[in-house]
């Protein structure tokens, strides 16, 4: 046994021996001019991925800039009527924004405390085995179809809560809020997730050696500690309710109110996605609607990229948090 | 060029060289546009080497298609303005009208709601949001949910023209995206009102009698139903007789016609 290792030690060529140790000068220019021909091919490979980026928001901003520079912004922001085909046109966003960040919040409320109880559950409680079940699961939700959530949401959900509540109209920010918490929570657990169990079992360990329960481990050590982790995971799941079309625009009634008592979740309301969705097809190429809706177009990127950011700067110190313990 | 290759066509045609890949354009309303795509799929199984297009943009612009002679039939769901054709006829075009079916947008509500007819000008109070409770209209004291089909429907630009008279729509109105979703939204509210087309109106939604007459085929067909409109298919002159252009324009005198027709939630002119 030995001897053989020894031989082929000892028998084996370096894989460069053949090489000429001096380059001559033609290939070293090959060489250079190769490396750096590879590079920029990479380069350009993945710049496209950003360039595509750079040219939607281009195209958008440049669609909406006819109705952006006629159109007084303060009424756009500020007004509450959206007629944007009447005789004498209104593109009054407010109603529609407050409608986007309605049922984004209105998500939130109902998806943050389920996603981060199940995060903490699958990361501590459980065993490893159940984990690696039921977290994939969990994110298969959000392989499911948005156009077949909007389906349950009209006929299923609708008739139930007219029923059980007495509501006068089943799709209303309720009902659109319950289906966006649902397709935001695989986002959100997983996320919180990752960054809760990333703490390692030092931590615990710690926290147990104290004398701490399971319960203040949990509450005082374990959630601080991965605060960061799960704020971005929040944040993230907003992203994914307010850039959310299909569901909204069935489940939601698109009405263009903004409810009133504000709390009254029984009120159909609309988003801007929505008011995308179904008044693109109709808007006359070249009107002021289409650059109307290209300019509600802008205002979701900016709230979106925002959001992004937030994430990102989370995202950035979770692991920063985690680096230094 | 477009008059090189459509004279090539002719030549080739005239020649009788065996491939014969005759082409049909048509463009305009979204509303016929549905009509139009039913008799194109039926066409092109029918004469396999037949080159059919449908574009829908709107009536505005399939007469603006016809009148630059970029389409052979211009799909319309009214009829044509004074200037079109004043245009059309400047540019050596003589615009003729089809009338391929009947759009009647029938007014439903929940079964149980006792309230059986309503006048145009109530239909309209109730969208513009005058009317918010079904007591004002002689029925129980119920929150009326008005649901409308999203604006860049077909139905949306009938119902609107000839029911809303200009007046915009509540802000509380809901808005779906079509006639099944419609239906599904009324036949489970009970204090909602819809709009559909004929052929979504079935035992779990009530047609209402608007100013005093029930939308049936007969109704609309005739037009004494009020919110009806007749569907055009425009073409330059009277087609000869046997063109594919011809055979298209009357397919819906046919008893397939009638169906397609019928299939797609209008009212066909014929009864087979």
């Amino acid at each position: 046994m030995h001897k053989d290792t020894d031989l082929t030690l000892t028998l084996e060529p370096a894989a460069d021996s053949h090489r000429p140790l001096a380059l001559t000068p033609g290939q070293d220019l090959t060489g250079f001019i190769a490396a750096h021909l590879g590079r920029a091919a990479l380069l350009f490979i993945t710049c496209s991925s950003v360039l595509a980026v750079l040219l939607i928001l281009v195209f958008v901003i440049y669609r909406s800039v006819a109705f952006l520079t006629s159109y007084n912004l303060a009424d756009f922001l500020a007004d509450k009527a959206w007629h944007p085909t009447a005789g004498d046109p209104n593109f009054g966003a407010l109603t529609i924004i407050v409608g986007s960040l309605y049922v984004s919040c209105a998500a939130l409320v109902f998806a943050v405390p389920v996603g981060i109880l199940a995060a903490v559950f699958l990361s501590d409680i459980v065993s490893w085995r159940v984990r690696n079940i039921v977290k994939p699961v969990v994110e298969i939700l959000a392989a499911i179809p948005s156009v077949a959530y909007g389906f349950f949401a009209v006929l299923v959900l609708a008739p139930w809560m007219q029923q059980k509540f007495g509501f006068t109209t089943g799709t209303n920010a309720l009902n659109a809020s319950l289906i966006l918490a649902v397709m935001a929570l695989p986002t959100i657990i997983s996320v919180a997730e990752d960054s809760i169990s990333a703490l390692g079992r030092e931590l615990r360990e710690a926290s147990y050696s104290l004398g701490a329960t399971r319960m203040e481990t949990i509450l005082r050590v374990v959630l601080p500690a991965a605060h960061s982790g799960i704020i971005a995971a929040v944040v993230l799941g907003m992203m994914r309710a307010i850039g959310e079309t299909m569901v909204v625009w069935m489940a939601s009634g698109n009405a263009t109110q903004i409810p009133h008592p504000w709390w009254d979740l029984s009120q159909s309301i609309r988003t801007m996605t929505a008011t995308i969705a179904g008044e693109m097809g109709e808007a006359p190429e070249g009107s002021a609607h289409r650059s109307a809706l290209f300019a509600v177009g802008v205002l979701l990127l900016i709230l979106t990229f925002g959001l992004n950011i937030v994430s990102e700067y989370f995202l950035t110190r979770a692991k920063k948090a985690l680096g230094k313990s | 060029m477009k008059k090189a290759i459509v004279g090539t066509v002719l030549l080739l045609l005239a020649s009788g060289a065996a491939a014969q890949a005759e082409t049909l354009q048509l463009e305009g309303s979204t509303t016929v546009g549905p009509i139009a795509d039913a008799f194109a799929e039926y066409f092109k199984s029918v004469y396999p080497s037949l080159d059919i297009t449908v574009k829908k943009t709107g009536s505005g612009d399939g007469s603006a298609a016809l009148v630059d002679g970029r389409c052979d039939i211009a799909n319309m769901s009214r009829f044509m303005k004074d200037k079109e054709f004043k245009d059309a006829v400047g540019n050596g075009i003589y615009p003729v009208a089809h009338v391929v079916a009947m759009d009647g947008v029938c007014v439903v509500v929940h079964p149980s709601n006792p309230v059986k007819a309503l006048t145009k000008d109530q239909i309209r109070d109730i969208y513009a949001g005058t009317i918010k409770n079904w007591n004002q209209v002689g029925g129980p004291s119920m929150p009326i949910v008005p649901i409308s089909r999203d604006t860049s429907s077909g139905t949306y630009e009938t119902f609107e023209k000839l029911v809303m008279s200009k007046q915009a729509m509540a802000a509380g109105v809901e808005y779906v995206n079509s006639n099944p979703q419609a239906h599904a939204r009324v036949k489970t509210t009970r204090g909602a009102v819809g709009y559909v087309g004929l052929g979504f109106v079935d035992a779990s939604v009530r047609a209402l009698k608007v100013d005093g007459i029930l939308p049936s085929r007969q109704t609309i067909a005739s037009g004494t139903y009020p919110v009806t409109r007749p569907l055009f298919m425009f073409t330059n002159g009277y087609p000869k007789l046997g063109s594919m252009v011809h055979k298209f324009c009357t397919f819906y005198l046919t008893e397939k016609g009638q169906e397609l027709v019928e299939a797609k939630g209008f009212v066909p002119l014929t009864n087979y």
